[in-house]
């Protein structure tokens, strides 16, 4: 493949596979170095801290930053009071640092587990993105990085900052030094002070007083930002009066080769600034007798920290083998707002442990919750919440909703909720509901017309729809049908 | 001629070990409408049951062919798409998906079966205005969920406007006419006249001869113990509104089976 030397051959395979070929050629130019010694060598100590913070050319208020989470860390255990079952991580045995333009070990989408590409055909992702999404090495083939570079204009117009943390810790250090940490301290849980002391990149987002961000902002249109490695940072600052949507992830199943992700997002909105945050995760889970599969351990974390402040949280998980993840908000600012909605959706064999934390500390500060869970298969899925009014949180109130759906038999559901109001003139309100997909909707709708399939899709669509509707338009429909993907197999 | 689009041979049926159809003949012709009566815990609704192919009924020996196919051989959704549809004396409530939403969906699944284009949400819209005008089913309804919260009679029309929407070869209407008033009976009554004249066929399974008094049927079978005992005419209604199920179900009468 690496030689073509007969012509018309060539001619076929192009006509086959034109992405195939123009790989092949681009390592007969030698396109990829010599860079397999940017990764560094197994296992985590100070060295591989400085080596990391060296490689990004990072000022020394960061590194003394990373290395005081990576002495913390090394003193910490892993919590084990989550509803989650798994082997213990070996966390010596894995690469802390591997340069964003890994050596390519994929050449064509034809080397993808067969069942992640018939995944990407039923979300009708385009080829190109299902490359870029698979990994495939096609840098610079295709237009993406002309719609990348024509968005960026438009957002420096607006005097939006949209870049990879990295970059932001060069151009804009001083933003940078002033919120990191400031959310998730360093010293937060295992998992964030193990991604303060290691973490490699992620996105930075700042709005400038009185912005409204012209429009949604995606990692996807991040240039480079194919490879953002397993603990991501991100860190979201919205200043007076702005608003900003940022949408993490895609709907499409993630090639990773790492077991273990342990990101950390902050978001900091002041004064009366608002911040939507949307996640639909869709990492490997596993496969049906439950091997392989991300282990996702999250921190993300909200700080409403001016007067009306307002952030929400909608999450779409429906990937992972194990989910650890709690977005959480903690409302300062008097009459600040904080909104968390969730679809948890297990299959097989996965787990989740998910849910949210809504800290009320000024006055008429409210929060919503509305979290659906779904278990099929022999999975678990746990809604694990805090609320907490504080004394100082006069006329606070919380709404909170559970609601866990069961498919099957072999599967559990579990609500966990933690309320804690020291404060006589707020309250609470709780509601939670379980029910199973009943033998009678299937037969109605199946008599109908409708497959088994799409009849659990359409019923779990619906019971998701409070959660759904506060997506965007576009990230709405592709979770839809992610929905009716990672439930094929459960029903007989 | 008279075509038979569904043949029941020698059907019997079992739900949880219990015996519910014992040996049961029917045959239902192109374009008729066939009533079936009889006392509570006959098997009437079992009979549609086991048409649709829920899967809590065994059946345990005979057959149903259905325009020549073997019936008991498909799946529930490929006998739908095929052409039966059942209208349930209880619709099921889905939350969270909207009317409209469902409608255009089955309706596009029922039209990709019969080889027809799929329709855009626009022409469909206009398609379900009309439909819905016809059977007095408000506009505000389209948006709320299937049938959740809806009253009885909300439900029966719903189920009438699936039917039409879904251009069955067979309709069977459980207990369509109860929970209805007057002016939705009426509605109900003009919609199966209809599909009648569209030469469909429709079972209706009925406790009360009410409805039969504005859409006559061809035939009238009665159900005792998971048979049928006696068919005729519309006659056969009036001697049941008359003597009751005990008196008509043993006494001789000519024409019967």
């Amino acid at each position: 493949m690496k030689s073509a030397t007969n012509p018309q051959k060539e001619m076929e395979k192009q006509h086959k596979n034109p992405v195939e070929n123009l790989i092949a050629e681009k390592y007969k130019y030698g396109f990829v170095t010599d860079i397999d010694s940017d990764i560094a060598p197994k296992g985590l100590n100070e060295d591989i801290v400085r080596f990391i913070s060296a490689k990004k050319n990072e000022p020394s208020w960061l590194l003394s930053w990373r290395l005081k989470a990576f002495r913390l860390w090394q003193t910490m255990s892993e919590p084990s009071w989550a509803k989650l079952n798994y082997a213990k991580i070996d966390y010596q045995d894995a690469h802390y640092y591997a340069a964003p333009k890994v050596k390519p070990d994929i050449k064509s989408l034809d080397q993808i587990d067969p069942k992640i590409r018939q995944t990407y055909d039923k979300l009708g992702i385009p080829l190109h993105e299902q490359q870029q999404l698979a990994g495939v090495a096609v840098d610079a083939v295709f237009d993406s990085v002309s719609v990348a570079t024509t968005f960026r204009e438009e957002l420096a117009k607006a005097g939006v900052i949209f870049c990879s943390i990295s970059e932001a810790v060069q151009k804009y250090s001083e933003i940078v030094q002033k919120y990191l940490g400031t959310v998730v301290p360093y010293s937060d849980n295992f998992y964030a002070t193990l991604n303060s002391a290691v973490f490699t990149d992620g996105s930075f987002v700042y709005i400038p007083p009185g912005v409204r961000c012209p429009m949604e902002l995606s990692t996807y249109f991040r240039i480079n930002a194919a490879k953002t490695g397993q603990f991501e940072r991100t860190l979201i600052v919205a200043d007076r009066n702005s608003y900003v949507s940022y949408l993490e992830g895609c709907t499409a199943p993630m090639r990773d080769e790492h077991q273990l992700h342990a990101a950390v997002v902050e978001l900091v909105a002041l004064d009366e600034a608002e911040i939507k945050y949307s996640t639909v995760q869709n990492w490997y889970p596993g496969d049906e007798q439950g091997r392989g599969g991300i282990y996702n351990f999250v921190t993300k974390r909200g700080a409403c920290r001016g007067f009306r402040s307002k952030i929400s949280w909608t999450q779409v998980e429906t990937g992972s083998a194990i989910t650890w993840k709690y977005p959480s908000c903690i409302l300062q600012g008097d009459e600040s707002v904080g909104k968390f909605y969730s679809i948890a959706l297990t299959n097989h064999f996965q787990q989740a442990d998910t849910g949210t934390k809504m800290i009320h500390l000024g006055k008429k500060t409210r929060s919503t919750i509305i979290s659906k869970g779904i278990s099929a298969g022999k999975a678990q899925n746990t809604y694990r919440g805090l609320v907490r009014i504080q004394p100082g949180a006069d006329q606070a109130r919380n709404f909170t909703q559970c609601d866990s759906l069961l498919i099957g038999n072999m599967c559990g559901a579990h609500t966990i909720p933690y309320i804690e109001n020291r404060n006589k003139q707020s309250y609470t309100e709780h509601e939670a509901t379980t029910s199973k997909i009943s033998e009678e909707q299937l037969f109605y709708c199946q008599q109908r017309g409708l497959s088994a399939e799409d009849a659990v899709s359409l019923i779990v669509n619906g019971f998701c729809r409070q959660v759904l509707q506060e997506l965007p338009m576009e990230f709405a429909v592709e979770a839809q049908k992610l929905l009716g993907i990672s439930l094929e197999g459960s029903v007989g | 001629m008279t075509n038979i689009v569904l043949d029941i041979q020698n059907l019997h049926v079992m739900r949880d070990g219990k015996k519910i159809l014992d040996g049961l003949n029917l045959s239902i012709t192109e374009g008729s409408l066939d009533a079936i009566m009889g006392p509570n815990g006959s098997g009437k609704s079992t009979l549609s049951y086991v048409i649709a192919g829920h899967p809590n009924y065994q059946v345990t020996q005979g057959t149903i062919s259905y325009l020549g196919q073997n019936l008991l051989n498909m799946s529930v959704d490929e006998r739908a798409r095929a052409g039966i549809f059942l209208g349930f004396q209880y619709p099921i409530e889905i939350p969270g998906v909207s009317i409209s939403h469902f409608l255009r969906l089955i309706y596009n699944s029922r039209s990709r079966q019969l080889g027809e284009k799929e329709v855009d949400s626009f022409t469909f819209l206009k398609k379900l205005k009309e439909l819905r005008l016809q059977l007095g089913i408000s506009e505000d309804m389209m948006s709320r969920s299937l049938n959740a919260g809806f009253s009885g009679g909300e439900k029966k029309k719903l189920e009438m406007l699936q039917m039409v929407l879904l251009r069955p070869t067979i309709a069977i209407l459980d207990e369509a006419d109860s929970g209805l008033d007057i002016d939705a009976l009426k509605i109900v009554a003009s919609t199966i006249n209809q599909q009648r004249q569209q030469s469909k066929s429709i079972v209706l399974i009925t406790h009360y001869k009410r409805l039969l008094t504005y859409t006559v049927p061809d035939k009238i079978h009665i159900m005792s113990k998971g048979k049928i005992v006696k068919t005729g005419n519309q006659d056969l209604a009036l001697q049941l509104e008359e003597k009751g199920y005990d008196k008509v179900i043993k006494a001789p009468i000519a024409g019967s089976v």
